[in-house]
């Protein structure tokens, strides 16, 4: 028994099956991030004034590693179209730079990205008690200009045991330059170059505090929401890459001995896969680190 | 969708199993004429990411009015990933009616954003 | 994704041959490669069959178990109620009496396993994969071993499920919507294991459903737009199909976002986030220590996004057996087949825009109920347009009584009893009333239990000739259908009456300490009447079992058909029963329509969609076209 149109296309929807299968799957992978996305804005309309947070993430590291998702996308459908003139040492090429470029842009994420974040630390100061941390917030300086109002102090955090211990009374952070000088016009706005933590201590009692983490998925609806987003993103790219390394491995050489135009249509398939990966990320970027 | 009383659809079509048997010129040549635009739509949307980069440091206003700058850029860069590299410019009906729909839903499923603002709980 | 790996195509001609050498071959696989892990459809159709119809029976179980404490709240539960205790611990039965814990898990896990574990996987999944490549010619699904990987996440779903019951705590207790921030706030007392507790085994559980549903959705389509047997057009299509095909959509496209909801409910659990978590939420008269920022309302958002398109999930598949077995046993074409096959994609389309009204109480703004109320109004009409095609068919028919058209009628009434109960409760303001009372639960109820398991049913009684080459026995099978359709009615008709008088359907002790539940009704108490419809649960359990034992007994002793019983026209009935792997001897080829019944000029009443066309057709096809029928 064999499964007609696995590698020539059904006459009448010029189409063949996996074809049919990825497109099917790729419309419920945009309902998935759509109810995350969805999910996202709706938190976001729904943040009191000031505390969804601007210009938290690296910029200049999130370009790069939008870059590198860019050229694999070209990189694999030039795979794909090599396989397709019959290129095999061609494909070979292409596909290894696409699987380097994923583990680049994860390695990036995993090694660099998230555990800078889990070092930073953030407290939300009480609605009553903003006044006391003017020297740090600015929001009289905001407020003549019109912006809206910084709710939280950031930086290092130099007691770290503060976070457990119930008898300790304060935070210390080594503020970041935002907090450290709040009305300087240029704090205004986030950053491009990523500015670490400068040496002016700032002290914050606990009483003080609405709620208070390192830069943990916890921490707010905000990292909540980036951790969650780009930890599924940062899945599919694995899956990705597993996909094509299965390719790549002589597992493809055999079958394009076989039967050259199997492979390029699987080829094809998983780069489908990644470009939605890539298309997901294209709205992941600005949603998360420019705006 | 045929409604004729002739079968329609032929039982098999012939497949090339040798390299040689299913290498079409005609789909080399095809292939091969649009690498340029592969790569020129690589290059388009590197550019517009630095774009995206730069517009987001430019004070258009509004938070609301930053958000929307930056929407219109992502959507046509998607929109760049999906007619070319994901070939739906050119691609058979039944994938486009299988996105017609879910279009339609995720458009309904963002409606529930717009409901944010009804939230009783917590406005 | 390319599950097909390995299989070459050949060419056509070689058809016969190959089919006689696979049958050989097949014989020589392995007990576990041909019924364990097999990629035949059939099979894992069957699979997906007995599983489900096994988690049906536990499903229900768990709801005789709560009917017990309904009638007699506080009461110990006689026969198993110790050894219950010692199943459960007494932190969930003490003394042979149920406690209010338990009794919440009991409900929630009804629910889930009823729906997820029960219907989905027997109405879509095993007549779908069953019967959907057979009718419309195809040797197998498009990506087999995907079929073969939908299967396998269903069962450690299912059996993640069952192992919640043994966790500290016991399974999940938020009822089967999981409202937040109670679900996320579930088990989280003393000794609390961060994975091994009831909702989050609940959630882990539901994450592997919903890729058993996908994958499935998947395959599906594929098969139905790439599979269809020469000359099978879209019209041709049996209404099954088509039914099969709407509810892939709805189950591809709905479930997606409530897998999103359900990896932020894991964050809210695991990480500690605050997805569902407002600002300045108290617990125990404490302030609850998360960042807050959340919204419980997104949770229900994104729930019933999925949660309404399940509903016509749960009844397309239905609605499609049903047709199968009304055309064949009228003896008739199916009456407006082109208006079914429309009425079910405008279905399909309009579930999507209707979830909120299920969250009327929420208090959202009178613009988005207005929008709200009138999709749902509007979504009533394609449901009247399908009933109402099923009932015109049987006009005029020379029906044939047999057990599966005995459940197929009877799904007629039951779902009409519960479609049209269901419209006060799209009135925003018949609503505020009636939420969350019984009536509701018999408003859904009408839909799904003597709907929905009763249009499987009669599938199970119709198709089954065709898995086995034996049919299950008639009589015994009226005994299965007669207690089961009084028995369903005692249960739920009085279940209206109980909700207006206001009982809520969540409470533990079947409304003993409420009022109004003491005013009497029909001459019984809104809280009496929990006697005869506990009653009358128990007994439909009993008449289960004659069902169960002429389904294993009729497998092997069963009295021995034909490859075409009863005399249908579609595909599925020209293969041998039960059909070999890759189905047909002969790939079909496809001439008409599926419902050609009683054709003029042919002395056997029905004509199979394979017959090719003869002069004779022809005319009487214009004859008709004339006279302006189809």
């Amino acid at each position: 028994m064999e499964i007609p149109y696995t590698v020539t296309a059904r006459p009448d929807t010029g189409l063949w099956n996996a074809k049919v299968g990825i497109w099917l799957f790729l419309a419920s992978e945009v309902m998935l991030f759509g109810g995350l996305f969805s999910a996202y804005v709706f938190l976001r309309l729904d943040a009191d004034p000031g505390v969804w947070p601007h210009g938290l993430l690296n910029v200049p590291v999130g370009t790069m590693n939008t870059a590198i998702l860019i050229a694999s996308s070209v990189t694999v459908v030039m795979a794909w179209a090599s396989l397709k003139m019959r290129k095999f040492r061609a494909y070979w090429w292409y596909m290894l730079v696409t699987i380097l470029c994923g583990v680049i842009f994860l390695a990036v994420k995993l090694v660099y990205e998230w555990p800078q974040k889990f070092e930073h630390f953030g407290a939300f100061i009480k609605k009553d008690k903003l006044e006391k941390y003017e020297q740090y917030l600015g929001n009289h300086h905001l407020a003549e200009k019109g912006l809206p109002p910084r709710t939280e102090i950031s930086g290092h955090l130099h007691n770290h045991d503060a976070l457990h211990d119930e008898n300790a009374k304060e935070y210390e952070i080594a503020l970041d330059p935002v907090n450290a000088d709040p009305t300087n016009p240029n704090m205004d706005r986030p950053h491009f170059l990523y500015v670490p933590p400068t040496e002016k201590m700032a002290t914050i009692e606990k009483e003080d505090v609405e709620y208070a983490n390192m830069f943990l998925p916890k921490h707010s609806a905000y990292f909540a929401s980036y951790f969650t987003i780009t930890g599924l993103h940062g899945a599919h790219v694995l899956g990705g890459v597993i996909v094509f390394t299965y390719l790549w491995l002589p597992v493809g050489t055999k079958l394009y001995k076989r039967n050259p135009e199997h492979l390029a249509n699987r080829v094809e398939v998983a780069g489908l896969f990644w470009h939605f990966v890539d298309l997901v990320w294209i709205f992941v970027f600005p949603l998360f680190y420019l705006l | 969708m045929n409604e004729t009383d002739e079968p329609s659809i032929a039982e098999t079509a012939p497949v090339g199993t040798s390299p040689e048997d299913a290498h079409d010129e005609n789909v080399a040549h095809n292939v091969s004429k649009h690498i340029r635009a592969y790569l020129m739509v690589g290059g388009t949307l590197i550019t517009f990411t630095a774009i995206t980069v730069f517009l987001s440091y430019v004070n258009f206003g509004t938070m609301k009015a930053n958000v929307a700058v930056a929407m219109v850029v992502a959507t046509f860069k998607a929109g760049l990933v999906a007619a070319i590299f994901m070939h739906l410019s050119n691609e058979k009906r039944m994938i486009y009616r299988i996105l017609m729909f879910t279009a339609f839903f995720v458009l309904g499923l963002f409606f529930l954003t717009y409901l944010a603002w009804y939230d009783p709980v917590t406005r | 994704m390319d599950a097909s790996s390995g299989l070459a195509t050949h060419p056509p001609a070689e058809h016969p041959a190959q089919h006689e050498d696979h049958g050989h071959d097949h014989h020589e696989l392995p007990f576990w490669r041909k019924y364990i892990i097999s990629t035949d459809h059939k099979v894992i159709g069957i699979q997906y069959g007995i599983t489900g119809l096994i988690f049906l029976f536990f499903g229900f179980s768990l709801m005789m178990l709560m009917r017990w404490q309904l009638a007699y709240p506080g009461q110990e539960i006689p026969l198993i109620g110790n050894l219950l205790g010692r199943m459960f611990g007494p932190g969930a039965v003490e003394n042979g009496v149920m406690k209010a814990e338990f009794y919440n898990s009991l409900g929630a896990m009804h629910g889930t396993i009823m729906i997820f574990l029960g219907i989905v996987p027997i109405a879509f999944a095993a007549f779908g994969n069953f019967v959907v490549p057979l009718q419309i010619g195809a040797p197998d699904m498009t990506f087999p071993k995907i079929n073969m990987a939908s299967y396998q996440a269903f069962f450690f779903g299912g059996i993640v499920m069952l192992t919640s019951f043994f966790v500290p705590g016991g399974a999940a207790k938020g009822g089967w919507t999981s409202y937040t921030p109670l679900a996320v706030l579930a088990d989280k007392g003393q000794n609390y294991d961060p994975f091994w507790n009831g909702q989050t085994l609940w959630l882990v559980g539901f994450i592997l459903l919903i890729t058993s549903s996908l994958l499935g959705a998947v395959n599906f389509i594929a098969t139905i737009i790439q599979l269809r047997a020469k000359g099978m057009t879209w019209m041709r299509l049996p209404f099954f199909v088509w039914a099969q095909f709407v509810t892939a959509f709805l189950l591809l496209l709905a479930f997606p976002p409530l897998e999103s909801a359900v990896v932020m409910q894991l964050m809210d659990r695991i990480a500690g986030t605050s997805f569902f978590m407002p600002t300045g939420l108290v617990v125990n008269g404490a302030p609850l220590h998360v960042s807050g920022g959340g919204s419980p309302l997104l949770w229900q958002h994104l729930f019933w996004f999925l949660g309404h398109p399940e509903v016509y999930v749960l009844i397309l598949p239905g609605m499609g057996i049903v047709a199968e077995i009304i055309a064949n046993n009228t003896r008739k074409p199916l009456w407006g087949y082109k208006s079914l096959v429309f009425a079910a994609l405008v279905l399909g389309f309009l579930s999507f825009v209707v979830w909120a009204h299920h969250m009327w109480l929420t208090g959202m703004g009178s613009v988005v109920s207005a929008f709200f109320q009138t999709t749902t109004m509007i979504i009533s009409i394609p449901s009247v347009i399908i009933l109402s095609a099923f009932f015109i068919s049987l006009w005029g028919g020379s029906i044939r009584f047999n057990v599966p058209m005995l459940f197929a009628t009877a799904f007629l009434p039951m779902f009409g009893i519960g479609g049209l109960t269901g419209i006060p409760l799209a009135f925003n303001s018949a609503d505020l009333y009636l939420h969350d009372t019984y009536y509701v639960i018999a408003h859904f109820h009408y839909i799904v239990a003597p709907g929905t398991i009763f249009a499987v049913f009669a599938g199970i009684y119709f198709w089954f000739p065709k898995a086995t080459g034996r049919r299950m026995n008639e009589f015994w099978g009226k005994v299965h259908f007669w207690p089961s359709l009084i028995c369903m009615n005692i249960i739920f008709l009085p279940m209206f009456l109980q909700g207006m008088l206001g009982m809520h359907r969540r409470w533990y002790d079947g409304g003993q300490g409420w009022t109004l539940a003491g005013e009497k009704v029909w001459g019984l108490s809104g809280f009496q009447w929990n006697t005869p419809i506990s009653i009358a649960a128990w007994v439909m359990g009993l008449a289960q079992i004659p069902f169960i034992i002429n389904f294993f007994w009729s497998i092997k002793r069963g009295q021995k058909v034909n490859d075409n019983p009863w005399e249908a026209t579609t595909l599925e009935w020209t293969a041998p029963s039960p059909p070999p792997h890759g189905n047909f001897e002969v790939t079909p080829t496809v001439y008409r329509g599926p419902y050609e019944y009683s054709l003029p000029g042919r002395e056997a009443d029905f004509t199979m969609q394979s017959e090719p066309m003869t002069e004779s057709d022809r005319k009487a096809y214009e004859t008709a076209a004339a006279a302006g029928v189809h």
